[in-house]
């Protein structure tokens, strides 16, 4: 039996996250806390997280678990969520800007006002708009693998999952995303690294595909 | 572009069981919450709505308890209305595992709900309920206003300006129901559905009056709704999710199948 710490620092929907992770993980033990010593004991640790970038990081700092985060990064699988993807990058756009952790170099960025489908976008009739694309990016959209990655296992690539978000994160490098998305334009929605896989989308709401890969990451051994 | 046009059927529940009424009023019951939304899943449902048509407010925990059971073996998105009045009300139920709460009569009476909501939870989790009737008479340039009280009650609010007001307050999704066609099977308000869509940034699920699979088609197609919501066509096994998706996918709209 396995212990899976997800942390609570008051930002969003954990009942979601550890009920589909209980779904997926038999017989392990799924834990939700922001105490600093059970996070330590955890084999596996999952951040979620939602809401604006300025109170997700506020409340990780009230909750005393920035240090638990910077200090067992890449000691033990660590999956993020949502904003517990952004909160890794380096800064945010949001709040009129906001550092971040900055353990994954890069930027959170707003999508475009407005935001065009380019895909369909006739440079011969320019007056003739692209379909508008709606903000928040909110609903089910194709995730590319754009590398083969053990939390991929069982998930075809191009497989819908669920998405729900203003922000998107710009990793400074391309060596880390492991999934692409296209709305409006191409951005990073999956980033791994040895220890540590972190998605934009939600898994814990993306149905099979989203449980399959819940899955897959309790049995990951963190390599890439 | 990769999005799919969503399809969501909605649960209207009373005392913690679903019923639908036909212009809420004539109301057949349609099951237990739980095993309609693992059906829907299964289905292949995009999403899942539940508006808590309760009266007393004695029968809210009712529904903080079918909201836990839901989300403990349901993994798509749950939507919960009906009752916010506070934003209290929008954690007890994000807490007890719906992701988004849609926020309808509050928000007309004390419009900066919505502000201090999304502030608090964050757009994504706010949604704006807006219940409109078509208020112009035939051959006149169509207007549509705010009614609130299941239909009845007036408020003199341009559904199009109040649709605007609430994504600048922070909402992150529209539900648009055309009251005139709740229940009628005839089709949504598709002038309104896209005059909402066009005014704002936020996605607009198109709701009300649904009885055929081209009404889903017309919603997305000819209304811009990002979203279609539908109850009766569903409850009662008109058609089944996976038909509606087929049908709009062989119209070129893109579904998640």
């Amino acid at each position: 039996m396995q212990r899976i710490v997800v942390i609570d620092y008051g930002m969003g929907n954990l009942r979601s996250v550890s009920k589909a992770i209980e779904s997926v993980a038999d017989g392990d033990e799924v834990v939700v806390t922001s105490d600093a010593d059970i996070i330590a004991s955890a084999d596996r640790i999952v951040c979620p997280g939602q809401g604006a970038a300025a109170d997700c990081m506020a409340a990780l700092g009230d909750a005393g678990v920035v240090e638990s985060i910077q200090q067992l990064m890449g000691s033990r699988p660590f999956m993020g969520i949502c904003m517990g993807l952004q909160v890794l990058l380096t800064h945010s756009e949001e709040n009129e800007g906001i550092d971040c952790l900055n353990l994954l170099p890069g930027q959170v960025r707003r999508f475009d006002n407005p935001l065009f489908d380019k895909t369909k976008f006739d440079e011969t009739k320019p007056d003739e708009h692209a379909q508008r694309l709606k903000v928040p990016h909110m609903g089910w959209s194709k995730v590319d693998q754009a590398r083969s990655h053990p939390l991929w296992s069982g998930i075809d690539d191009g497989a819908r999952f669920y998405f729900a978000h203003s922000y998107y994160c710009a990793p400074d490098s391309d060596e880390a995303v492991v999934g692409r998305c296209n709305y409006g334009k191409e951005f990073a929605v999956a980033v791994a690294q040895t220890k540590l896989f972190a998605c934009q989308f939600h898994p814990e709401k993306s149905a099979r595909d989203g449980l399959q890969l819940l899955r897959n990451f309790i049995s990951w051994d963190g390599s890439v | 572009m990769g999005l799919a046009k969503r399809i969501i059927p909605c649960l209207d529940v009373d005392a913690g069981r679903v019923v639908k009424g036909v212009k809420f009023l004539d109301i057949r019951d349609a099951g237990d919450p739980v095993s309609v939304a693992r059906g829907y899943n299964e289905a292949g449902a995009d999403e899942i709505t539940f508006l808590d048509i309760t009266a007393s407010s004695d029968n809210r925990e009712t529904m903080y308890n079918v909201v836990e059971q839901v989300a403990s073996e349901v993994f798509i998105p749950l939507t919960v209305g009906g009752g916010i009045r506070a934003v209290s009300d929008v954690r007890t139920l994000l807490n007890a595992g719906a992701d988004k709460v849609s926020i309808n009569t509050a928000a007309v009476h004390n419009p900066e709900l919505v502000r201090e909501a999304s502030d608090k939870v964050g757009s994504q989790c706010i949604v704006v309920a807006i219940d409109s009737k078509c208020v112009s008479e035939p051959g006149e340039t169509p207007r549509w206003e705010i009614f609130t009280h299941g239909g009845r009650k007036p408020t003199g609010i341009d559904t199009v300006e109040w649709a605007i007001k609430m994504a600048e307050l922070g909402a992150g999704e529209l539900l648009l129901t055309s009251m005139d066609r709740d229940g009628t099977k005839i089709g949504f308000d598709l002038g309104v559905t896209k005059a909402v869509s066009d005014a704002v940034e936020i996605p607009v699920i198109a709701s009300g009056g649904v009885g055929e699979l081209q009404h889903l088609v017309d919603g997305v197609v000819k209304g811009g709704a990002d979203a279609v919501l539908a109850a009766s066509i569903f409850h009662f096994g008109e058609f089944a999710i996976g038909e509606a998706k087929a049908f709009m996918q062989a119209q070129g709209i893109e579904v998640r199948i």
